[in-house]
C-alpha cells in the first residue's frame, strides 16, 4: 500500500502541487536503489532539495546523503527534536515527526512497537536523526534505554560538538577546554564516548565517521537501517560540522571534515556476528550495491 | 492469544450491557476498564500509588487482553512512546501520580496539539516539599491548562465508568485529544468499593486508524505526508497563524467532549436537591465527603443541596452556573491548598461572593464530613458546636 498511497489519482493529480507530482513522476519511490540513490544524486528528483540551513553547512549535506541512502523511502518515518538539523529534515518528502525536546528515541520506542503490531509482516523502517545535544545530553536517558531495550530501529548523531541552533554552547559531545557559550572559561571535561556507549548498551551495528565519501557513508545507512529491521538498535555517530560557531570559512569546510577524519573521527565500524551474516547475505544478492 | 471477545460499542458497554457486582479497589477498577478497552499498547513506569494499577495493567497484558506493554526508563520516555506509538494508529494508555505526571508534562501538554488519542490514569498523590506519597490533587492543577480532556472520579465506580468511556470519547472524531482519568491515590486506589461491572468478554470496538480525522502517520492512509514545509518552526506570520488556529482547534475539541460526557456518563455534574439555599460543591474523593456532608444535612433537615463535578475540563460552567442561579452560599472542600476547584467556579459565575473557600486538607489528609457541616452551619447562619468549642 505505502507506494500506492502516495500516487494520485489520474484525474487529481493536475490540481496537486507541481513539487508533489514530480517527487511521485521522478523521485526515488519504489526505484531501485542502483537507479537513484547517492550515486546518482542530480539526475533525479530528490527527497530533499531546498533547505534553509547555513551557506556551507555539512549538515545539510549529510541530511542530503541519509535521504538519498533510504532503501524504502516510501516505508520511512523519521523522527527528530529540537536543533538545526531539523531545519532540513522537515523539508524532506518523507513523514517527519517533531517531537518534545529530546525524546526522539522515546517516540521511536512506541512507534517502532505499534508498527510491528499493525504490520508484522512488513517493514517500516524509523529513524532517528537529531543533534549531539538531543542525543546526549537533554536525550541522554531516552537514547540509551531505547538501545538498552533492544528497540528495534535506528539513531543518528548528527555531532557538530556544540548547541548550534541555540546560539553555540557547550555539549557533552564538545572538546575539552572548548570555549563556547555557557563554558567561558572553557569546556570541564572530554567528549562523551558515544560509540563505546551504544557498543555497550547493545547496538548491533555502530558507525563513527566523518562523511567525506558519500558512497562509504551511504553504506553506513543502508547497514543500520537494514540490520534495525530484525536484529536490534544501530547507531552512527556521524561528524557533521558547524561552521558558524566554529568559524570555519565556508571553503574549508570539506578541507576541515578530512582532518577530522584523521582524528577524532576516524572510521570505525563495529557489528555483531549476526550483522556481519546480515550484510553478507543483502549485498551478495546485489553486487552493484557494495561501493 | 486470542481470548474470543464480543466487540460492543461503548454505548452498550456503559448503558446497557448486565452488570455484576464486585467488591475492588480503585486500582483494579482502572485496570479492569482497561481489560474491557481493547488496548494495543500500555506502557508503565512505576510511581506510588499509580504502581497498582500498572501492574495490573501487566498482568492483563500477561493474560492476552492487550497486545504489547513494556516498562519504560521514566515518564518523559512513557509519554513520549505514548505520542510515537499514537502516530502509529493504536489505542493507548498509561497512568502515573504526582511527581510523574509533572516529569512527564512536556510530553502530555504537547499530545493535545499533536493531535495523540489515549488514556491516561491519574491517581493523585503529593508533589510539593516535603515530599511524601500521599493523596493530594494539586498536580490536577496542572492539567487545567494543557488541553487534556480531564475527569474526576468520586469512587470505584466512576473509575471503572469513566476510564472505559475515556477509550470512546478520545477518539471521536470531533475531540480526538487525549483524556486523562483522575482519582485520589490510596483513598480510591487502594480502598474496596463495590463496582458494577460489565462482564470480561464483552470489549470495546477495536479502533479503526482508517477512520480517524487524523491519518495515521504509517505511510498507508492518504494523503500522503511528503510534503515539503514546517512553516510553524519559522518565526514569521504563518508560523504565528497556524499555531493560533491549531491551538483553537484543540480547546474546541476540548469543549466538544462536553456532548459524550453527557452520552456516557449522564453529564458533566450531579445535583440534589436543587432547590437549598446551601450548596456543597466537589469532585473526585472530595465529593464522596461532601455527599456525606449532604446526607448529614438532610437528616438535620437543612437547607443543603449537593453537586458533584465529574468533568473538570471541559468544565461545566454553564451547567454549574445555572444550579447554582438562587443559591446563597457554596461550599467547596477540596484535598489541595491552592484551592483549584474554587477558582474555576469563581470564574464561571457571576456573583463568585457566594463561593466559601474550603474547607481544606492537603498533604493526604482525610477531608472529615465535621469539616464541611461547620462551614454549612456557619453558611445557614447557625451555631457550630465545635467552632464555640
Amino acid at each position: 500500500m505505502s507506494l500506492r498511497y502516495m500516487i494520485p489519482a489520474s484525474k487529481f493529480k493536475k490540481y496537486l502541487p507541481k513539487d508533489y507530482v514530480e517527487l511521485v513522476d521522478y523521485g526515488p519511490f519504489g526505484k531501485d536503489y542502483n537507479d537513484v540513490g547517492v550515486k546518482n544524486m542530480g539526475t533525479y528528483k530528490e527527497l530533499i532539495e531546498e533547505h534553509p540551513m547555513c551557506s556551507g553547512c555539512w549538515m545539510a549535506y549529510y541530511i542530503k546523503i541519509i535521504f538519498a541512502s533510504l532503501p524504502n523511502p516510501e516505508d520511512t518515518v523519521t523522527i527528530g527534536t529540537a536543533g538545526c538539523g531539523r531545519l532540513a529534515i522537515s523539508q524532506a518528502a518523507v513523514p517527519f515527526i517533531y517531537g518534545n525536546y529530546g525524546d526522539q528515541n522515546a517516540m521511536a520506542s512506541g512507534i517502532t512497537r505499534a508498527f510491528r503490531l499493525r504490520f508484522p509482516d512488513r517493514h517500516k523502517d524509523v529513524i532517528t536523526i537529531a543533534g549531539d545535544g538531543g542525543m546526549m545530553d537533554i536525550g541522554f536517558s531516552m537514547t540509551m534505554h531505547a538501545w538498552f531495550r533492544r528497540e528495534r530501529f535506528t539513531t543518528i548523531m548528527l555531532d557538530n560538538e556544540v548547541y548550534g541552533n541555540t546560539g553555540g554552547q557547550e555539549s557533552g559531545m564538545s572538546m575539552e577546554g572548548a570555549i563556547l557559550k555557557m563554558s567561558p572559561t572553557g569546556k570541564k571535561f572530554g567528549k562523551m564516548p558515544a560509540m563505546q556507549l551504544a557498543i555497550t548498551a547493545g547496538c548491533v551495528y555502530v558507525v563513527k565517521m566523518s562523511p567525506t565519501n558519500i558512497n562509504k557513508a551511504s553504506k553506513a545507512i543502508r547497514r543500520a537501517i537494514f540490520a534495525a529491521r530484525t536484529l536490534g538498535p544501530t547507531f552512527l555517530h556521524v561528524y557533521t560540522s558547524c561552521n558558524i560557531e566554529y568559524s570555519i570559512p565556508t571553503n574549508d569546510v570539506f578541507r576541515d571534515a578530512k582532518e577530522m577524519e584523521k582524528g577524532r573521527f576516524a572510521y570505525e565500524e563495529y557489528m555483531t556476528d549476526e550483522a556481519k551474516e546480515l550484510f553478507a547475505q543483502i549485498e551478495s544478492k546485489n553486487k552493484r550495491e557494495v561501493s | 492469544m486470542s481470548l474470543n471477545k464480543t466487540l460492543v460499542s461503548m454505548e452498550y458497554l456503559l448503558k446497557e450491557a448486565p452488570r455484576e457486582k464486585h467488591f475492588i479497589t480503585g486500582a483494579q477498577a482502572m485496570a479492569e476498564a482497561v481489560k474491557r478497552a481493547s488496548v494495543d499498547m500500555a506502557i508503565a513506569y512505576p510511581i506510588t500509588p499509580q504502581s497498582e494499577v500498572m501492574h495490573l495493567v501487566g498482568d492483563i497484558y500477561a493474560q492476552g487482553h492487550i497486545k504489547e506493554y513494556y516498562r519504560a526508563e521514566e515518564e518523559l520516555g512513557t509519554m513520549s512512546a505514548i505520542a510515537g506509538a499514537a502516530r502509529a494508529g493504536v489505542r493507548l494508555f498509561t497512568a502515573t501520580s504526582g511527581p510523574g505526571l509533572l516529569r512527564g508534562l512536556e510530553a502530555i501538554v504537547s499530545w493535545p496539539g499533536h493531535r495523540v488519542p489515549c488514556v491516561l490514569g491519574v491517581l493523585t498523590r503529593v508533589v510539593n516539599a516535603p515530599l511524601s506519597i500521599q493523596p493530594d490533587n494539586i498536580e490536577m492543577a496542572y492539567l487545567l491548562h494543557s488541553g487534556v480532556v480531564l475527569l474526576h472520579a468520586e469512587n470505584q465506580q466512576d473509575t471503572f465508568d469513566m476510564t472505559l468511556a475515556a477509550f470512546a470519547i478520545t477518539e471521536k472524531v470531533d475531540v480526538y485529544i487525549p483524556v486523562a482519568v483522575a482519582t485520589e491515590g490510596f483513598f480510591v486506589t487502594h480502598a474496596k468499593g463495590y463496582v458494577d461491572m460489565t462482564s470480561e468478554e464483552l470489549a470495546f470496538n477495536e479502533p479503526d486508524p482508517y477512520a480517524a480525522p487524523v491519518p495515521a502517520m504509517d505511510n498507508e492512509v492518504p494523503p500522503a505526508r511528503i510534503q515539503r514545509d514546517a512553516p510553524v518552526q519559522k518565526s514569521n506570520f504563518m508560523s504565528y497563524l497556524i499555531h493560533s488556529v491549531w491551538q483553537q482547534e484543540i480547546w474546541d475539541s476540548n469543549k466538544r467532549a462536553m456532548k459524550y460526557i453527557y452520552q456516557y456518563l449522564g453529564g458533566p455534574i450531579e445535583v440534589q436537591n436543587p432547590d437549598a439555599d446551601v450548596f456543597v460543591l466537589a469532585s473526585g474523593c472530595a465529593a464522596a465527603q461532601a455527599r456525606e456532608a449532604h446526607r448529614y444535612a438532610q437528616e438535620e433537615e437543612l437547607s443543603v443541596g449537593f453537586i458533584k463535578v465529574r468533568a473538570i475540563r471541559p468544565f461545566p460552567k454553564e451547567e454549574i452556573r445555572a444550579a447554582l442561579k438562587n443559591a446563597k452560599k457554596v461550599i467547596i472542600p477540596e484535598h489541595n491548598i491552592i484551592g483549584w476547584l474554587a477558582t474555576e467556579v469563581k470564574a464561571a459565575i457571576p456573583n463568585s461572593g457566594i463561593v466559601v473557600d474550603g474547607p481544606r486538607v492537603y498533604g493526604g489528609m482525610t477531608l472529615p464530613v465535621e469539616l464541611i457541616m461547620e462551614q454549612v452551619y456557619m453558611a445557614l447562619g447557625m451555631k457550630s458546636e465545635t467552632l464555640q468549642a
